[in-house]
């Protein structure tokens, strides 16, 4: 970088001069578009925000999440030392919120890492093959797709057995046939362009064709997807946990907790609410962000 | 010795009932070094000739030789090296999401080459691009400038013969004089062989020394470029093309 | 002549992060009875000046003018429901790709009708019979199975005259024609342009007609503005086209292949930055 260039323009370059610079370059360009966009800013500080206390737990929380008081059970909101109250055994609320993002954020990165990776692969090689492949593929597919999505987890989960990680897996079990249906949609209007037929020109094979000329186009639609959906992977793993085939007592899973909660809905409704809210603010923030991002990574942005 | 020989040629789409033939017993033969237009108008079937010599269009039969080797209808890799396609459309023949490093960079590779970063820069500094636009993507070049891409992308393996699909019909006459030049220039540095299509008279009255007419499916006319400026097309269509162009 | 329509100062701004892209940059010209052309290479400015004029350019664009004059009314001050009265009631404007300006899923007929009707109270078998005569009118021969037909089986050329045809019902003054016959091959080219021709002189209308044809504009306009980056650099009568001034006129002459002159090498233009700072030659008459 020469002294009388600002980092902003050789962030900004139209002539990139080396294949790092050009990849920063795009994804600073990427990063302004989302950065114009306040809602999604928004979404984004407040998942920052959640992953900052994840990680900072242990300082953050006031109490023991696990610390039971029975003398002091059920206290309402803005009580001594309790923010949030306390729930029926007398745990901080508050605290088992602040430790409950940790699991959230397990089982979404758990999730995003299963579905959607399931669903490019079967959705790619069953629009960019056709034939019996995509028949057979995509049959699989309507099968997954014609339960409901709550049913077929539980229906996962008491085959598993209880358990965070088993409610991932059902989870993840049931939220890909949608991608991999994505997937094949992009792949299908991919699969007869121009620049296909100009690598396949050049002697390229099919597995080199679907993971280095179609998923990076997929991908983009794939993550905006997965995004928007993050909030009903959320709600079905509070969903499960509220049916108490998730996380298990006492882990402070949001879910669990409003499950917990419900029995005092009328006289108590903050043990419950509480949670609620927490689901719903970054189930929020997880649709402000995909909506910013469709806007970033959709391909035809630049032209 | 001819380059391209194509004898018989039929292309058609889809099955039974719905079949469109595309190309009916289309003949002709391009000569080693020599530049061969095909004119007519849309859906003449004068592109899907050039998709089925590459084998993008799969039904087709007839008997297709590219330097007297007989082409089978799975394309040996060698085929490749030997056979190359510039597409029509420089916004759609590229990649949205690879730089112009990486298109070139994959394309020697694919064709095993070793030095890859030196041809690079060689292929960039042929068809007049330069360094400066290496690490660019599609999005940051003009329509031109994305044509010499694809250009280069075909030179890339070092082909003998290139298809050339309108290639500067989607452009400004200023830029398609700048791709013709180097086309020429291209041509008579690396003596290639060139099976150019499209529509436009004028471009292949420039380009070529003779030319194929096709009217729906079918060659209706092959004569010189000399032939045909001196008005002495036969065919009627031939003539109505011409005239229809000056 | 009487002038139709009167365009003076017109800018187009498209405000992004690297400042102000000004797209047309002061652009002037009046429109009588006549076929003006407005030619230039992509990137020019000449379809933005045709939207611009109909305030048809999309946000954040910024069109701003002296005044664009409809019949001494300035388009500008109108609210945009009072816009929408003008466009195709008294301005029109025909695409250059007939496919995406018809409905997919509607026959031609039923869309005709509609627009008929839009325009003028009339009953459905009136619409009906005024909807062939349009037909006929852009020279379709059977115009009661094309009524039938739905877009996409028509050809390029047919879905063009069809689009003619429905921009002609309501009779306007002024058909603003954005490349038009560019999709088109050229033994249909000749026979779209006929017919626009045809109706410009029958019905006393304005035409502005856009494109990258210099050629096609020599041809068929009677005055010709030639634009480079935003700008007007040169305006001629089309007969004399072949005789312009401005380098970047003669320039874009030249590099055409001609089959009648054989060369070596085509002649490559030389841009001028200075082309794109001189300030815009008016098209007033």
């Amino acid at each position: 970088m020469s002294n009388t260039q600002t980092l902003r323009e050789w962030l900004l370059t139209e002539t990139p001069t080396s294949r790092r610079h050009a990849k920063i370059s795009a994804f600073y360009h990427g990063w302004l578009t989302l950065r114009s966009n306040t809602m999604a800013m928004i979404g984004l500080g407040i998942l920052v925000l959640m992953l900052f206390v994840a990680a900072a737990a242990p300082l953050l929380a006031p109490h023991d999440p696990f610390t039971q008081d029975l003398g002091n059970r059920l206290a309402p909101l803005w009580s001594d030392g309790h923010v949030f109250g306390t729930d029926s055994l007398g745990r901080d609320i508050l605290s088992r919120l602040i430790y409950g993002t940790r699991i959230t954020l397990y089982i979404v990165t758990l999730v995003t890492l299963i579905a959607p990776v399931a669903g490019l692969l079967v959705g790619t090689v069953s629009g960019y093959v056709g034939g019996w492949t995509d028949t057979v593929l995509m049959r699989i597919t309507d099968i997954f797709l014609a339960f409901p999505r709550l049913v077929l987890a539980l229906a996962f989960v008491a085959a598993l057995g209880a358990g965070i990680e088993n409610a991932v897996i059902a989870i993840s079990l049931t939220a890909w046939p949608p991608y991999a249906r994505i997937a094949r949609a992009e792949t299908l209007t991919i699969r007869s362009s121009d620049y296909i037929s100009a690598i396949k020109l050049q002697g390229a094979g099919p597995i080199r064709i679907i993971t280095k000329h179609i998923w990076p186009l997929c991908i983009s639609s794939l993550i905006v997807r997965v995004t928007l959906d993050m909030a009903g992977i959320i709600l079905t793993a509070a969903g499960l946990g509220f049916l108490g085939l998730g996380a298990q007592p006492p882990s402070p899973e949001w879910g669990a907790m409003i499950s917990e909660g419900r029995r005092f809905i009328l006289d108590h409704w903050w043990v419950a609410t509480v949670p609620g809210l927490a689901i719903f603010t970054v189930s929020l923030a997880f649709n402000l962000l995909g909506d910013g991002l469709r806007d970033v990574l959709d391909p035809k942005a630049g032209d | 010795m001819s380059m391209l020989n194509v004898k018989n040629l039929n292309v058609w789409f889809g099955k039974r009932q719905q079949r469109v033939d595309a190309v009916r017993d289309a003949t002709f033969e391009v000569a080693r070094g020599e530049s061969f237009g095909l004119v007519g108008e849309s859906g003449s079937g004068k592109s899907t000739i050039l998709r089925a010599i590459t084998g993008l269009a799969p039904n087709w039969s007839g008997q297709l030789s590219i330097d007297g080797n007989p082409v089978p209808q799975k394309r040996p890799k060698a085929f490749y090296k030997q056979v190359q396609m510039v597409f029509q459309d420089p916004y759609a023949s590229l990649h949205p999401r690879h730089s112009v490093d990486q298109v070139l960079g994959e394309t020697l590779q694919l064709h095993g080459f070793r030095d890859i970063d030196n041809r690079v820069v060689k292929l960039l500094d042929d068809v007049g691009l330069g360094q400066k636009f290496r690490f660019r993507y599609p999005h940051q070049l003009s329509g031109g400038q994305r044509q010499r891409v694809a250009i280069a992308r075909a030179l890339a393996p070092e082909p003998e013969l290139l298809l050339l699909d309108e290639p500067t019909s989607a452009l400004d006459v200023s830029v398609q004089a700048e791709i013709l030049n180097l086309l020429t220039d291209l041509r008579a540095d690396r003596n290639l062989t060139y099976l150019m299509v499209s529509h436009d008279l004028s471009v292949v009255g420039h380009m070529c020394d003779r030319l194929a007419v096709m009217k729906s499916g079918e060659v209706v006319d092959i004569l010189s470029v000399a032939a045909l400026r001196s008005m002495e097309a036969s065919h009627p269509y031939t003539r109505q093309l011409f005239e229809a162009s000056l | 002549m009487e002038t139709l329509l009167d365009v003076e100062n017109l800018w187009v701004k498209f405000p992004s992060r690297q400042g102000v892209f000004d797209a047309v940059r002061g652009v002037s010209f009046t429109l009588g009875r006549e076929r003006l052309g407005i030619v230039g290479e992509s990137g020019s400015g000449k379809s933005m000046t045709g939207r611009a004029i109909l305030r048809l350019i999309r946000k954040p664009g910024i069109v701003e003018a002296d005044h664009i004059k409809l019949d001494g009314v300035d388009l500008l001050t109108k609210t945009e429901k009072e816009m929408r009265a003008v466009r195709g009631q008294r301005i029109s404007m025909v695409m250059q790709d007939p496919k995406f300006s018809l409905n997919p899923v509607m026959t031609i007929g039923s869309q005709i009708i509609e627009a008929y009707r839009l325009h003028n109270s009339a009953s459905k078998a009136d619409a009906y019979r005024k909807s062939l005569e349009m037909l006929e009118a852009v020279s379709i021969n059977d115009p009661e199975r094309v009524m039938r037909a739905y877009p996409h089986e028509m050809s390029g050329g047919m879905g063009q005259r069809i689009m003619i045809a429905m921009m002609l019902i309501p009779n306007p003054e002024i058909l603003i024609a954005d490349e038009p016959t560019s999709a088109l091959d050229v033994s249909v080219q000749r026979q779209v342009l006929d017919i626009m021709d045809k109706l410009v002189k029958e019905r006393g209308m304005g035409l502005i007609f856009i494109s990258h044809d210099l050629n096609l504009v020599a041809d068929f306009c009677d005055r010709v503005l030639i634009m480079y980056a935003g700008r007007v650099v040169e305006v001629c009568e089309a007969d004399k086209l072949h005789d312009a001034k401005h380098p970047y006129t003669r320039g874009l002459l030249n590099s055409l292949p001609r089959l009648d002159q054989p060369s070596k090498r085509l002649e490559v233009l030389q841009r001028d930055p200075e082309w794109s700072q001189t300030p815009s030659v008016s098209g007033r008459i």
